[in-house]
């Protein structure tokens, strides 16, 4: 069965990458200490106003995770690169996609551990009360991480290619995340001050949206970006 | 200028390649390479340092698309059947496409899996590499011998009916030149074929039938001005 083999493969590329991640160490820890290292800066940067604090906590947050993000997207291909792995990765049989969704899913996987790290520390530093409708919160941060993990992962590839790869990605990347970030940090925002707009829902279906959107098109995309 | 059987039907010729050009930028590192290599055939690649052996090499393995020319593999477009090419060609770079972090064995298990293999073969192919010793150890503390090896381990999970190797002799033993020389010479016996870019002859004169030198872009005259360079001998280990 086809699609057994692609599952197969994407399982193996995300196992690989979250198991030579695990080892290296040095990815995981540098992501999570850059993304508390923003939060505490935003924190210096928004005074000792709390009311303030609070109404910026979801945007600090998000623009955290952002960066952060960066370093680890960058990191999933310079594995490949370092080695020359990227052009065997290539010449395996089946469907360029697969690298993709391996990838994308392994990247996944540790944004949304840095995320939960950076949360926990954001609720302290910015003295967030949980909201009631915490279940939304948390699929609110599902949505963001899948929509920038998938632009992410794909323009990363793009990058990859570049000897400028660390200054191109950020400059392909923010513009198209816009959207997203823009959904994501409303959706939060409305959530953490208890919805009173009830403002959350729309910002949410955006956001499924985006993701819908931009997951099919970077699986169309990534052959062309990956074949030399 | 390349070496033709004009009565050997396309289909059958492991590679068949016509005018193959590339550039990269503004400059042409390919300027129209024609060249034939027919099952059974192992056949070396000399040049100077920059003279495009990796380049046609990797556009044989389907890595990179030439800008001008056509070529075939085993009866396959290079544009239009590159997924039935990759299924049939064993490709060794020149750097490893290891992953530090993971074990020999893990590297393997990985290449296992990717192809669709079951991983129950791979401490065998350790085992005729000379790894089985090392099997559960990181890659990131092997020598560039050992990296070697392993690269030829997951180039031995499949048999591959054509085999790509870019200086498959580089940081390798005695022991392990014989190696190198075995897979080739049992590849040509079960009718495949290979391109092997050389930068000295001596390792693998016992088994090419015959070398070809890449200079401006273009394929010169086989060495020697015959076909074949040295009489193929069974040096290998088997």
């Amino acid at each position: 069965m086809a699609w057994r083999d692609d599952w197969r493969r994407v399982r193996t590329i995300a196992w690989k990458d979250l198991t030579t991640e695990r080892r290296s160490k040095a990815g995981f820890n540098g992501v999570v200490a850059l993304g508390v290292t923003i939060l505490v800066l935003f924190g210096f940067a928004l005074g000792p106003d709390a009311q303030a604090i609070r109404a910026a906590a979801a945007g600090a947050l998000w623009l955290a995770v952002l960066f952060a993000g960066v370093l680890a997207f960058n990191r999933s291909y310079q594995v490949e690169l370092e080695t020359g792995a990227l052009e065997q990765l290539l010449l395996y049989p089946g469907s360029r996609w697969t690298i993709f969704s391996g990838k994308l899913l392994a990247n996944l996987t540790f944004v949304g551990l840095m995320l939960v790290i950076v949360v926990l520390v954001g609720i302290v530093l910015f003295q967030v009360r949980v909201p009631a409708a915490w279940p939304s919160l948390v699929g609110v941060l599902a949505l963001g991480a899948v929509g920038l993990v998938a632009l992410g992962t794909f323009y990363a590839a793009m990058a990859s290619r570049s000897r400028a790869r660390e200054v191109l990605l950020p400059l392909l990347l923010f513009p198209m995340l816009v959207p997203v970030l823009l959904a994501a940090m409303e959706a939060s925002k409305a959530l953490l001050g208890g919805d009173l707009m009830h403002e959350a829902g729309a910002w949410m279906k955006m956001l499924c949206a985006y993701d819908v959107i931009f997951l099919m098109a970077t699986h169309l995309a990534f052959e062309q970006v990956i074949e030399a | 200028m390349g070496f033709r059987m004009a009565d050997t039907p396309s289909e059958e010729l492991a590679i068949d390649a016509h005018g193959v050009a590339r550039r990269f930028g503004a400059r042409w590192v390919l300027r129209g390479v024609t060249l034939q290599i027919r099952p059974g055939e192992i056949v070396g690649l000399l040049g100077a340092n920059g003279s495009g052996k990796s380049t046609l090499l990797r556009i044989f393995a389907t890595l990179l698309r030439p800008n001008a020319g056509e070529a075939r593999v085993f009866g396959h477009d290079l544009r239009r059947g590159a997924d039935e090419i990759r299924s049939r060609v064993g490709f060794l770079a020149h750097t490893p496409g290891l992953y530090d972090d993971l074990t020999a064995r893990e590297n393997l298990a990985f290449a296992a899996a990717m192809l669709g293999l079951d991983t129950g073969g791979v401490d065998a192919v350790l085992e005729r590499v000379g790894l089985a010793a090392v099997a559960t150890d990181r890659v990131r503390g092997f020598s560039a011998g050992m990296q070697r090896r392993l690269s030829l381990a997951r180039l031995l999970l499949t048999r591959k009916r054509l085999l790509l190797l870019d200086e498959p002799y580089a940081n390798l033993d005695a022991e392990g030149i014989a190696l190198m020389n075995g897979v080739l010479t049992d590849s040509v016996r079960a009718g495949g074929g290979a391109l092997v870019v050389l930068h000295e002859l001596a390792p693998a004169a016992g088994v090419l039938d015959r070398t070809v030198t890449i200079k401006d872009g273009r394929l010169a005259e086989p060495l020697g001005g015959t076909a074949r360079a040295a009489p193929r001998v069974a040096a290998g280990v088997h």
